[in-house]
């Protein structure tokens, strides 16, 4: 609680991120009250623009774009949630391993990751899902994610943890007499913490933009609401051309809002729980602008680079 | 020699495991997927005559030897790794006597080219931009440009080209819609100015994501290599300030940043096929969104194995590059 109003009191950024995610909880909330089920379709009157009745206009196929969004939104979410945990476990336990074992197996691993790494993932992604048409579920294409998107972390993950093991308190604490699950727990892991926080908000944007690069493909579920499939039946129905913007624009205004939120939140939290600009913030305010700037950490872990 | 042995076996031999893995991967989905791909065009073929049983098995036997289905799993292998070396990669299955090299071999250049340049661009504005914001970080242009950077670098690569396409050719029509250019190719003006004209926004688009990434993370380094000891000496000495950050900072700073277009190349390649697919622009993005709509899984294979292979090799000769910029590696 005292880090939620520290946070809101110090950090404009962290300011307009929670709020950007209040909003988007307030939107999955409402979803479980919609009026209309998320494909009835033909529910209230078609093509209408924004106005009092519907804020935010109406389809060609009689559905509500707002209520709509509730459902893409909290789908969408799922997806990259979903995705988010699978990627990050195989992500954490290799990355673990390889920097706490080492030797052969963290050569070997490493390889493999960088080979991994550098293999493009969207053609991939195409190739299974052109091949799993029909059979997409929302379940499925987040599972399919997440296989995809742990090399980055497992790479970062791994260099951290090198890092800390050679670092004098591990030295300190395993000569007092502590024992190895101890110090990983008790000293390494407030390191990772922030790591993991910024992370996993990485895996989120990640996740985001696959969903929406594959629904406007056409290669993900296409029946079940969410932020991709949205734009996808949008173009579907020549939204643009025949000038009903508003059935576009509501995917792509809340994509964007909800992957800067997130952003916003992420590089305030771990400035926050970093503890090295922890102690800077009770320390002179010199010694903050030598440390990397958090939002470097992020946009390194979204891209999973070594600097 | 300790050049060769340090710096260039080891890349080779990552590029190896890099094919292997890519190559080995793009072989097992579709054998482990529960759609047989044969079932399914035979399902086309069939769909609106009837064809007799001897002639259903002649053609399902035909089908297998030319897509490479034929035999155990390791003899498919074996002879898929054939077909990849010798660069054949089958027939298409919509276009059907056609084959996925030639499908894919006239959207190459298209991709290639408006590749190389954004990737280039957007790597050396990233550069420029990010040195001069780490430089001068209290001037209200740095600041602007962080801002608006970090605003626009979360964003997927999809919304920010569709963005673009709405604005400069809905709203504003500056740019032409779709295609790759106008008139006959020839070396005359008219064409080059065309092929420009039609490219512009797709690059854009490509620089505006990649240069993003790249300019947070030259920010950064610039910020961490002014506070050191030589730059402080070269303050002092009164050096001018345009020759302290590009001729020292920036030489510096962009030894990580070689290594790590190496490293992002993958990714900016998948933004580039969503921007050609966004903007119809004629290159291999195209052909395989155009498959996909088909479900011509062959050239979806064909496109998956090339890039793969693109993406590596163009990785390592970046890669290998590295000795050009870095004294150390090449004098140690």
């Amino acid at each position: 609680m005292i880090a939620v109003r520290d946070l809101i009191r110090f950090s404009p950024s962290f300011r307009i991120g929670a709020g950007i995610l209040l909003l988007v909880a307030i939107m999955v909330i409402l979803s479980f009250v919609s009026p209309y089920e998320p494909d009835d379709r033909r529910a209230v009157k078609r093509n209408e623009p924004p106005s009092a009745e519907y804020i935010m206009g109406t389809t060609s196929t009689g559905q509500d774009v707002f209520w709509m969004l509730t459902f893409a939104i909290r789908n969408t979410l799922f997806i990259a949630g979903i995705a988010v945990i699978i990627g990050r476990s195989i992500g954490v336990l290799l990355g673990m391993l390889s920097g706490y074992l080492g030797g052969t197996f963290d050569r070997v691993a490493s390889s493999i990751v960088d080979s991994i790494i550098v293999i493009p993932r969207l053609p991939l992604v195409i190739l299974i899902a052109s091949i799993l048409r029909g059979q997409m579920t929302l379940l499925t294409l987040a599972v399919l994610i997440g296989l995809l998107d742990w090399a980055y972390p497992s790479k970062r993950y791994r260099a951290q943890i090198m890092s800390l093991r050679e670092r004098e308190f591990t030295h300190t604490a395993v000569f007092a007499g502590m024992n190895t699950l101890k110090v990983v727990i008790q000293e390494h892991l407030p390191f990772l913490v922030p790591f993991m926080l910024a992370d996993v908000v990485s895996g989120f944007l990640f996740a985001i933009g696959f969903e929406v690069t594959l629904s406007v493909l056409g290669l993900s579920d296409l029946n079940t609401q969410s932020i991709g499939t949205m734009i996808y039946w949008g173009n579907y129905y020549q939204s643009l051309l025949s000038n009903r913007v508003w059935v576009l624009a509501a995917p792509i205004g809340a994509s964007i809002i909800i992957v800067i939120g997130f952003y916003l939140v992420s590089v305030s939290l771990s400035t926050y729980l970093d503890p090295r600009t922890r102690l800077g913030r009770r320390e002179v305010q010199k010694e903050i602008k030598e440390q990397p700037e958090p939002q470097v950490l992020v946009a390194e872990q979204v891209q999973g680079i070594e600097t | 020699m300790t050049l060769l042995k340090g710096f260039v076996l080891p890349r080779l031999a990552q590029w190896v495991l890099v094919m292997f893995i890519g190559v080995t991967i793009t072989f097992l989905i579709p054998r482990l997927s529960p759609v047989n791909p044969i079932d399914q065009a035979l399902g086309r073929l069939t769909a609106f005559q009837n064809v007799a049983p001897e002639g259903m098995l002649a053609l399902r036997a035909t089908l297998e030897d030319l897509y490479g289905l034929e035999g155990t799993l390791l003899d498919q292998y074996v002879a898929f790794w054939g077909r990849v070396i010798r660069g054949d990669l089958g027939p298409s299955f919509t276009a059907f006597p056609r084959p996925v090299n030639e499908m894919i071999g006239t959207g190459l250049g298209w991709t290639v080219g408006l590749l190389g340049t954004s990737v280039i661009i957007s790597w050396l504005l990233g550069i420029v931009l990010g040195s001069l914001a780490g430089y001068y970080p209290n001037r209200w242009w740095s600041h602007l440009l962080e801002k608006s950077l970090v605003m626009i670098y979360p964003v997927p690569y999809y919304i920010l080209a569709f963005v673009l396409l709405m604005a400069f050719t809905y709203y504003w029509p500056v740019f032409p819609l779709v295609g790759g250019a106008k008139g006959t190719p020839g070396l005359n003006w008219d064409y080059i100015s065309s092929v420009i004209h039609h490219s512009f926004l797709p690059a854009l688009s490509i620089v505006i994501g990649a240069a993003a990434f790249r300019f947070i993370m030259a920010k950064a380094l610039t910020t961490t290599e002014t506070s050191s000891d030589y730059v402080q000496y070269a303050e002092l000495a009164a050096l001018p300030k345009r020759k302290i950050l590009f001729f020292y900072v920036a030489r510096n700073t962009m030894l990580p940043q070689v290594t790590d277009l190496a490293l992002s190349l993958g990714a900016i390649f998948e933004g580039a096929l969503i921007t050609e697919v966004v903007f119809a622009y004629p290159g291999v993005g195209s052909v395989l969104y155009n498959s996909i709509i088909s479900a011509d899984y062959n050239v979806i294979m064909g496109v998956t194995l090339l890039s793969i292979v693109g993406i590596a090799t163009a990785s390592l000769i970046i890669d290998l590059c590295y000795p050009l910029l870095d004294p150390r590696v090449r004098y140690r």
